[in-house]
């Protein structure tokens, strides 16, 4: 079994401590650290390259670490033993190429983890596949193919794919990267939802804007490291360090 | 793409792109079986019996009637050789489905082991495999006391599975690694399995890449039965060979009787190719 402490609500959800990670010669992260309190919202932004999507593939164990520890809900996700059903079941993803299956509908892309991975009772999944695409305003659509649907929509089917699951920490990976101008909006719009319902998100992105407003934390990392981190209101109004500077004055 | 889908219509280095392209899509050649080859067919088999018919003698039966004459036996051997070709792609594409998923499996003797196994039928010459399979194999296998005749038949049938079987090895392991790798990850984070991902993500999506190569692998395979004729099995080769040393030997002969047969197998893979081309399509605007 997964060694797993008692976790309690008052400490952090998601807790990084001293991570390393690289691919074959490549460093990628060079000792980060960052927690993540329950219902908390953090934007890790940084010019790329410098780390991002690989440390949120570590966080659900999709990219093994080398060295240092990650927690999620008290359950250590290096460890080699590790129970990655129960890890998954507790962190939901989303990433850029929205990766919906292009052999289903939007309600069973939706369906397909509750009922194969938790054995779930199909007709209350198919109660809830219809009520989450609802939530993402995608009514109308549930029998669409995602070779259907625009890249924004897709995305929202996506996000909903992953609620299906019922996660307690969403992961965001440039989840508005590979959109439309026009259609970003409505995907932030449902991300901007969910953080108000409460949930845990770590969003790695570059809309400085949405960041601006809807994260409680932020972290600008380069070259593997996290160079700097605070309050959005502080960290977009002054930034200390030349390379945060650097990198909002080439952005903003 | 310009303003038309006829493929006439496109100049031939575009038309050359664009066939190459599907190709690389459905990883390997797309069978172009046209009706006018057919035809093409139909008229040698016309003008050689014609000839044959003018250079023969009035006292002597004519070509078309030796012909009609001998076409239920024919048949018989064509028979059979659609059998040999059927059991082959049945038995090659249930081993070749195996082997070509151990050839993604995480376990490094399975997966080194598959790969090589496939590439050696894959690249070892038909005729080879087949003469090994005749002269392997024993005459009867004996089965907890039962006693299980192996015809020569049989023996060619398992030596054409061999090189059916690599290909298909090859064609699902191709289409399996073709899927993006996004389609893994984002199975993964769902917490599928690696057998969830493999049975319910990916091998769906890979069936309709790999029907078009399957069925172009079924047209040569059909073809190569007739390699049987070489180890004695009683083909449509072989009968057309006994046949027409029953009428003598006659050279006039050869043309139309081989043209025959031709027309034959023409007549049976001209549809499957036409269906490639449809299903290929199908799959193409879907996508």
């Amino acid at each position: 079994m997964t060694a797993t402490q008692a976790w309690t609500t008052d400490q952090p959800i998601v807790r990084i401590a001293d991570v390393y990670k690289a691919f074959g010669a490549v460093d990628v992260l060079n000792g980060v650290s960052l927690n993540v309190m329950k219902g908390e919202v953090i934007c890790i932004i940084g010019p790329s390259g410098s780390g991002k999507s690989t440390l949120l593939r570590c966080i659900n164990a999709l990219v093994p670490i080398n060295k240092g520890s990650i927690q999620v809900e008290g359950q250590e996700v290096h460890d080699p033993k590790l129970d990655k059903l129960e890890l998954r079941k507790k962190v939901g993803m989303v990433f850029q190429q929205y990766n919906l299956f292009p052999h289903k509908t939007a309600v069973q892309n939706v369906m397909m983890a509750p009922i194969t991975v938790l054995k779930q009772d199909k007709t209350e999944v198919e109660a809830r596949a219809y009520a989450l695409l609802k939530k993402v305003r995608l009514e109308g659509k549930e029998h669409s193919y995602p070779g259907e649907l625009s890249g924004g929509q897709q995305q929202r089917v996506a996000i909903a794919r992953s609620l299906a699951m019922n996660p307690d920490v969403m992961l965001f990976d440039e989840v508005t990267a590979a959109l439309d101008p026009e259609t970003v909006k409505e995907v932030l719009v449902t991300i901007r939802e969910l953080a108000e319902e409460g949930m845990t998100c770590l969003l790695v992105t570059h809309e400085m804007g949405f960041a601006r407003e809807v994260a409680d934390h932020m972290y600008f990392t380069d070259r593997g490291v996290i160079v700097e981190q605070g309050p959005p209101k502080e960290f977009f109004a002054n930034p200390k360090d030349p390379r945060t500077q650097e990198f909002l004055g080439q952005i903003l | 793409m310009s303003g038309t889908d006829l493929p006439v219509l496109l100049p031939a280095a575009q038309r050359l792109t664009e066939r190459a392209r599907r190709e690389r899509e459905v990883g390997g050649p797309i069978p172009r079986l046209q009706a006018r080859h057919g035809v093409w067919l139909a008229v040698i088999l016309i003008f050689s019996a014609g000839a044959a018919g003018a250079q023969a003698g009035a006292e002597q039966e004519s070509v078309l009637s030796i012909m009609l004459k001998w076409t239920p036996l024919l048949l018989k051997g064509f028979v059979f050789n659609l059998a040999i070709s059927f059991l082959a792609m049945v038995g090659g594409t249930i081993v070749g489905a195996l082997l070509g998923i151990w050839q993604i499996s995480l376990l490094p003797p399975v997966r080194a082991g598959s790969w090589l196994v496939t590439q050696f039928f894959r690249n070892a010459p038909w005729l080879v495999l087949l003469f090994f399979c005749m002269f392997l194999l024993p005459f009867q296998v004996e089965v907890f006391g039962l006693v299980i005749p192996l015809p020569d038949w049989i023996k060619a049938t398992f030596g054409l599975a061999l090189p059916v079987m690599a290909n298909v090895s090859e064609i699902v392991r191709g289409a399996i690694q073709s899927i993006p790798s996004g389609q893994w990850e984002s199975s993964e984070s769902l917490a599928f399995n690696r057998r969830q991902t493999l049975w319910q993500i990916i091998m769906p999506q890979c069936i309709k890449r790999m029907l078009p190569p399957w069925m172009n692998l079924y047209a040569i395979l059909t073809m190569a039965t007739v390699l049987a004729s070489v180890v004695g099995v009683s083909e449509v080769m072989t009968l057309t060979g006994q046949v027409l040393s029953a009428e003598g030997g006659r050279t006039d002969l050869l043309v139309p009787f081989y043209s025959y047969i031709l027309l034959w197998f023409f007549i049976y893979c001209y549809p499957i190719a036409r269906w490639t081309v449809h299903l290929e399509r199908h799959f193409a605007v879907k996508t």
